[in-house]
């Protein structure tokens, strides 16, 4: 199949295409997001942390 | 030996670790079948004898069903767990696998409509299916939104297995239910996601991309569960040396 | 010895939120109001043609049906939960299910009786026929309380809950589609004159079903929620 034929997919490019790309989207969001939270939530705790260290000394 | 391990397992501390040691073990596989299936299947596979190209979109519409079925379940079942047993981690996975459940279900959703456009001319048809998993994101959106609403996050994880468990038990009935009523109100359209048999060339992307996704679970319920487990535990020693360095 | 107390206090309770429902009288018709209310838009929204209402009676008397019934269990557990009996009997010796079924019992009768008796009404209302209207009535026998039982549920996992009443929605009405098909689909079928035993089999399955898991989940919710 030539490169040409691969992203016409005979015609239903578009929603072969379309499905694909939704689908990358979706993973990589259930991917990033887990990560994106865990620093979010260690930054956060080091900062209480820090803010209690400074609030009793 | 096999008892300490699961005493160890049982401790969340050490399933933060492992958790993170097995997530690539899992991730890389699961990147290589899925680009295996994707070759498989956009490439290798012939076109259909009456949809064309168009029956691509059943690599990912048909194996994300299976997953937000398969995902469902594993839910209520550690949610179970988590409620007769009282063991901590059940509960986390199982408030984990909720947003991953989602999403599956949403990307069959989204899937089954785009490849409902060219078959059967319109955007969205009350297919037995189609339906029937539209509930499902109902059902999923109802556990997540249980979770958010309650603060303490043991009493969330108690309710939402509660939910989970009167939801695992209606899937069936609401299943059939919808079938029923499918027939009763036939469509002009007849499903055609029901193939007879299917050919090799075709099922092989398919059995690729359903392990792939089920190892995509594996890994980013890990992920979340990680997640899950440092916000619990954020008041011992552990998560705070972990917080302060990074 | 012990069940004879059990079966008094089932007794007791369900006499108790009768007798607080009759000195409330006027609150009982807000659910049957709503009933009825929700009904009438349906043809001031569509248009007065009867073939049309006739169609879609049957549906649309289920679906509000079952948002009057979702609006009105939310109260099943308020008040106790508020006064802190809810408390009392999750601490009594007695088994929570027995005490949160005669609860159901006692709100389905203040509120499901109500709109099973007006729906023949809602029936003629929207041009449905006699054969129709008995198999409404039938389907709304068996499956309000199916709607009290399932509600029940959702209840106790909210009741802690300060927006609860959305998250109920939520909850709540998918688990109530099975019963909306075949509820629906019955009085469909007798209106066109066909058999409907498979239909109202189906739903008393549901009935019986709900009838025996309901009352221990709706207690382990309580339990959870009161933690």
């Amino acid at each position: 199949m030539s490169l040409n034929e691969f992203f016409h997919m005979g015609g239903y490019g578009f929603y072969v295409w379309t499905s694909y790309g939704i689908a990358l989207v979706v993973l990589l969001a259930n991917m990033i997001a887990p990560l994106r939270q865990r620093r979010k939530i260690l930054n956060d705790i080091a900062r209480t942390a820090k803010r209690r260290a400074r609030r009793d000394t | 030996m096999f008892n300490n391990f699961f005493h160890r397992m049982a401790s969340p501390r050490h399933f933060y670790g492992l958790a993170g040691t097995l997530i690539p073990w899992l991730a890389i596989p699961c990147l290589l079948l899925t680009l295996a299936g994707l070759y498989y299947g956009l490439v290798k596979a012939p076109p259909d004898y009456q949809q064309g190209d168009s029956y691509r979109i059943m690599f990912i519409h048909v194996p994300a069903a299976w997953m937000s079925m398969f995902i469902y379940v594993v839910m209520a079942g550690a949610g179970a767990i988590g409620l007769i047993w009282r063991i901590k981690l059940a509960e986390v996975v199982a408030i984990s696998s909720a947003p991953i459940g989602a999403s599956f279900t949403f990307l069959a959703l989204v899937t089954g409509s785009i490849w409902g456009k060219p078959m059967w001319g319109t955007w969205w048809v009350w297919d037995a299916r189609l339906t029937s998993e539209l509930i499902l994101l109902f059902l999923y959106l109802g556990v997540i939104a249980l979770h958010n609403a309650i603060d303490d996050r043991r009493t969330a994880a108690r309710a939402v297995a509660i939910l989970a468990l009167v939801g695992v038990v209606n899937i069936p009935i609401i299943h059939y239910s919808v079938e029923w009523w499918n027939t009763l109100h036939q469509g002009p359209t007849v499903t055609k996601f029901d193939k007879p048999s299917i050919h090799l060339s075709m099922l092989i992307p398919l059995l690729l991309m359903a392990v792939a996704f089920k190892l995509y679970y594996a890994f980013v319920v890990l992920m979340r569960a990680r997640c899950e487990v440092l916000e619990r535990e954020r008041n011992t020693g552990w998560v705070k040396e972990l917080a302060e360095k990074t | 010895m012990k069940s004879d107390s059990l079966t008094r206090a089932f007794m007791i309770l369900i006499r108790r939120d009768l007798m607080l429902a009759v000195r409330h009288r006027a609150e009982m018709a807000n659910p049957l109001l709503f009933f009825i209310l929700v009904t009438s838009l349906f043809p001031l929204a569509i248009g007065a043609n009867p073939n049309l209402l006739q169609a879609i009676a049957p549906g649309v008397i289920w679906v509000a049906a079952l948002l009057a019934a979702l609006l009105s269990i939310e109260n099943v557990f308020r008040s106790d939960f508020e006064d802190g009996s809810l408390e009392q009997y999750l601490l009594s010796s007695h088994p929570v299910s027995i005490l949160v079924l005669a609860k159901i019992i006692a709100h389905w009768l203040i509120t499901g009786l109500p709109l099973l008796l007006i729906s023949p009404l809602l029936g003629i209302l929207l041009g449905l026929h006699a054969d129709a209207i008995k198999v409404l009535f039938i389907t709304l026998l068996l499956g309000t309380p199916v709607l009290s039982l399932i509600g029940a549920v959702g209840v106790a996992l909210t009741v802690g809950l300060r927006k609860g009443g959305m998250i109920l929605s939520l909850l709540v009405l998918p688990l109530y589609i099975p019963l909306l098909i075949f509820a629906s689909s019955a009085v469909d079928s007798a209106a066109a004159g066909l058999p409907v035993t498979a239909h109202l089999s189906l739903i008393t399955a549901l009935l019986v079903l709900s009838l025996s898991l309901s009352p221990f989940a709706t207690a382990a919710a309580l339990r959870v929620s009161l933690s």
